[in-house]
């Protein structure tokens, strides 16, 4: 099924699995040799917006079940890196672009607030770096190829998360612990891409797959992806390995979290995924024993413990960031399950946490541009000085719960079906205690929005701002109705991912 | 049990790699000294090197370059280059990842007055109970 790319020819349409990855990295350069505040936002938001026509494109190519595949310099794989487009990571290429193209234009109206004017060029540089990193991530099926992106996007994640440091100085040393956990992810990861070389003698995902499956229960290829566990679960910010998560999201300028919250740990689990079934046996005993003894267990208490830890939060970007690890269990939950249901409510999951993460976080850097500040008490009576900020709040926070209507509900309703599918009753009640936990962290915040006395007087935010916090709460919304976007297409992933 | 003596001498580069490896990954964990725990990231790094390197040596194996077969009438045996070209792109990886992390130390002592990180929690959690009272946010760089 796979189409062939003709070598040679410059046809656009061929080559635009590589265009979606070098776009935002040939940019960044430009932005700091013109060293100029508006032409860099405007030349950032270009980019991310072809990142997305890109994306749309690809995904469009692939939504049949098709493969794309690209060959870097024509080198034929196993020799060359091979560049692999199917409905799964065309799915997250959109994800990842989309909430770009939208964070960027809620950075033109709120970077200033955050981040001094001199280091707005340097910082849409970065912002790039990390882009090209996550895209690429994503795109490439050469295995030692995941990791350079993966540090690319990781050390410019470092950097911006180190920006918030402006505002208060524990960016720093959030940053520096986030540092510190990532590399070390990261070198796990490397060493279980040795183990793996060091079994098979190749880097390409199909190549090992194929090698894999002739070796039979290999104890080296097993430690291998124990490695790979361990340094994904860092990077995905798994439960015991998560310490670096809720200090880099509330330290990091409002810009850096949403976007983070949206794409990083989503692309963390992404390679998860994918080395479980392109690149190792997930019918092996040892991968699915893996997954159902430590992985399982460790979503739930995530799911659980991360939402309890959230409702007594006063710091609301903490309390955001607790939620987000107890969403990342619920997707972990989905791949768990180790069925092609979970599977694709994982990957749902993932799109519509996304966005609604993405909904939540950029109203509060609304509510903060004007209150000065991130506690819940400076909310009081925002719900009728900053109507549709808080309007598009309550949409997120009731797609964060999971309301019927919404996106949350469509993915939290497939993972409930996939548990009990599966024949787990415990599970499923406990994804419906953790959803009422959800209900009591995102009440008490619209408690304070809605029904408390005003505190200070706050106009509301300017269009600008407001267009890109709506089009993402319309986003929740219109992937709670029409699921033609995520759900058959991440079916159409889950397909092709089991076989 | 019988000790096999060719067995650990035979896997000589292994067995510095686990050493190096954990002693590395003990130093980061263990020393609150923020420049130590980078000391400790890049010989954990470092070992990882090593690891890849012995991954790819072949025994009687020399450097893989194009040697004229014809004079030399047999068939050559050389290492295997790729791992040597990985970790060259992890050395690259590596030193961006030290460098930012010197630079992240550099502006964590101008702020805190100090790489200890027992010190600068302390004064986090002091900045929490101060951020607790009065939370005003404002660019102040």
């Amino acid at each position: 099924m796979a189409s062939e790319i003709k070598q040679g020819t410059l046809d656009f349409i061929n080559h635009l699995p590589i265009l979606q990855v070098i776009t935002p990295m040939l940019i960044a350069p430009v932005l700091v040799v013109l060293n100029n505040k508006t032409l860099s936002w405007l030349l950032s938001f270009v980019g991310a917006l072809a990142c997305l026509l890109i994306s749309v494109l690809l995904l469009q190519a692939v939504s049949d079940g098709s493969t794309l595949r690209y060959y870097l310099g024509g080198w034929v794989p196993p020799i060359g890196i091979e560049y692999r487009i199917d409905a799964a990571n065309a799915l997250l290429l959109f994800l990842i672009s989309m909430i770009s193209a939208i964070v960027l234009i809620f950075s033109y109206s709120s970077l200033h607030a955050e981040i001094p004017e001199d280091k707005h060029t340097l910082f849409y540089a970065c912002f790039l770096l990390c882009l090209t990193g996550l895209l690429g991530v994503v795109a490439t099926a050469d295995i030692f190829n995941v990791f350079v992106f993966l540090e690319i996007s990781s050390l410019s994640t470092y950097v911006l998360v180190a920006q918030g440091s402006y505002l208060d100085r524990r960016a720093l040393s959030a940053s520096f612990n986030y540092l510190i956990m990532g590399t070390i992810g990261a070198t796990f990861f490397v060493i279980g891409i040795g183990y793996l070389y060091m079994a098979t003698g190749s880097l390409n995902m199909m190549d090992i797959a194929e090698r894999v499956s002739q070796l039979g229960q290999n104890r080296t290829i097993q430690a291998g992806f124990a490695f790979i566990v361990v340094g994904m679960g860092l990077k995905l910010a798994m439960v015991p390995l998560h310490v670096w998560l809720p200090n880099a999201y509330t330290y990091a300028p409002t810009v850096v979290t949403c976007f983070l919250a949206a794409t990083a740990t989503k692309v963390a689990l992404y390679v998860l995924i994918r080395f479980v079934f392109s690149v190792f046996n997930y019918e092996d005993s040892f991968v699915n024993e893996l997954f159902f003894l430590l992985l399982m267990p460790l979503a739930i208490i995530a799911m659980i413990a991360a939402s309890v830890i959230a409702i007594f939060k006063q710091n609301l970007k903490k309390l955001l960031a607790y939620s987000s690890l107890a969403q990342i269990g619920y997707m972990l939950l989905g791949l768990s399950l180790m069925s092609q249901k979970g599977l694709a409510s994982s990957l749902v999951h993932m799109v519509n946490h996304g966005f609604t993460k993405a909904a939540l976080f950029m109203s509060l850097g609304a509510f903060m541009l004007n209150t000065k500040n991130i506690y819940i008490k400076s909310l009081k009576g925002l719900g009728k000085s900053m109507p549709f900020t808080s309007a598009a709040f309550v949409i997120g926070g009731l797609s964060l719960i999971g309301v019927p209507g919404t996106a949350g509900f469509i993915s939290k309703w497939l993972l409930l079906e996939a548990a009990i599918e599966a024949g787990y009753w415990l599970i499923a009640i406990l994804i419906v205690v953790s959803s009422l936990f959800a209900v009591i962290y995102i009440w008490k915040i619209i408690e304070v929005l809605y029904f408390s006395e005003r505190a200070g007087s706050y106009r509301e935010v300017s269009v600008v701002t407001l267009i890109p916090i709506w089009i993402l709460a319309l986003f929740c919304i219109f992937l709670g109705i029409n699921t033609s976007l995520t759900v058959d297409v991440a079916n159409i992933a889950a397909d092709v991912l089991f076989n | 049990m019988e000790l096999n003596l060719n067995f650990i001498y035979g896997h000589l580069p292994y067995w510095l790699f686990i050493i190096l490896m954990l002693s590395g990954l003990f130093i980061v964990v263990s020393r609150g000294n923020l420049i130590k725990k980078i000391v400790g990231l890049n010989i954990f790094q470092t070992s990882v090197f090593m690891f890849y390197i012995s991954i790819g040596k072949m025994k009687g194996g020399t450097a893989p370059i194009l040697l004229d077969k014809a004079a030399n009438n047999s068939e050559v045996i050389y290492s295997n280059p790729l791992p040597h070209v990985l970790i060259l792109t992890a050395i690259v990886v590596g030193i961006a990842t030290t460098a930012l992390g010197l630079a992240l130390i550099i502006k964590i002592r101008e702020e805190y007055n100090t790489v200890e990180e027992d010190d600068i929690q302390e004064m986090d959690e002091k900045d929490l109970k101060a951020y607790n009272k009065k939370n005003v946010l404002e660019i102040n760089g």
